[in-house]
């Protein structure tokens, strides 16, 4: 399994994201390593259409499928959780749907 | 440069979302002013947005006033635009006033690193608290309330116990 991380550092959420993805794929005993690549330009988002940090991608897909469709940019990211909160970071059920 | 403690408050005169200027004079009978910089995109304003609400309206009768200033680079980002500023206070329902700093004049004489990020100002508007709102983005987690104990020593003539924390959130997108 690919497992892929991309953050921008301006934004302090990916410390965090990453900690709860090891734990997702831990507690799933799935054995991948997690990729981590930094975006560091607007060029760089717009070629790896990243739609803000952090952005998880399994197998090259995005957990979150409608947040990927947001306009690339070096900026942080804006997930909801299922029960509507924003928050900065993906929900653990969203990265365990990923994983099945 | 950021200010720090005991600094004056710097001098604004900014567009509001409700389509009037307003300026730090138009404040000067509040006892406190917390003028905290924001925007729209940012997943860590719109987790502390309701609390802002919530601070303006639990302390309005005692003369509290909240500004949210918003100072993003609309060009490289859109969503925080003057436009995109007046949809998203509406539907926010904000209590507060909510302004914009396009040319980034007043964020670089205050010099906030982070939405949300506050600075509380005394009656004298002298800075007395700089920083978070509270010590978690989630709500049920919080158990420091910096920006209402920090209000409360101000309208109990107290100093704050804690005058700096650490702001949690995106960086202010400075123009390049």
């Amino acid at each position: 399994m690919d497992v892929e991380l991309l953050y921008w550092d301006g934004c302090p959420s990916y410390p965090e994201a990453r900690e709860l993805l090891a734990d997702v794929l831990s507690a799933n005993g799935v054995e991948a390593e997690i990729r981590m690549r930094e975006v560091t330009t607007d060029a760089e988002a717009e070629t790896l259409r990243f739609p803000g940090s952090p952005t998880i991608r399994i197998d090259g897909r995005d957990v979150d499928r409608t947040g990927a469709e947001t306009r690339p940019s070096l900026s942080c990211r804006v997930y909801y959780l299922p029960d509507g909160r924003v928050s900065p970071i993906p929900s653990r059920e969203d990265l365990e749907a990923a994983l099945s | 440069m950021t200010l720090t403690l005991a600094m004056d408050a710097p001098p604004f005169d900014l567009p509001g979302v409700d389509g009037k200027n307003h300026s730090l004079e138009e404040y000067a009978a509040a006892p406190v002013l917390a003028v905290v910089w924001s925007c729209n995109h940012c997943p860590y304003v719109l987790a502390w947005e309701g609390r802002m609400s919530a601070i303006q309206r639990d302390y309005a009768d005692r003369g509290f006033r909240l500004v949210a200033i918003n100072s993003n680079d609309a060009e490289r980002y859109p969503a925080d635009s003057f436009e995109a500023m007046k949809s998203h206070a509406t539907e926010g329902g904000f209590p507060f006033d909510y302004l914009y700093d396009e040319d980034q004049s007043v964020a670089r004489a205050y010099g906030p690193e982070r939405t949300p990020e506050v600075f509380l100002f005394d009656a004298d508007r002298r800075l007395v608290y700089h920083g978070a709102i509270d010590d978690s983005r989630e709500e049920g987690a919080v158990s420091e309330h910096y920006l209402r104990e920090a209000t409360d020593a101000v309208l109990d003539g107290r100093s704050p116990l804690q005058s700096e924390t650490p702001s949690v959130g995106c960086s202010v997108k400075w123009r390049e």
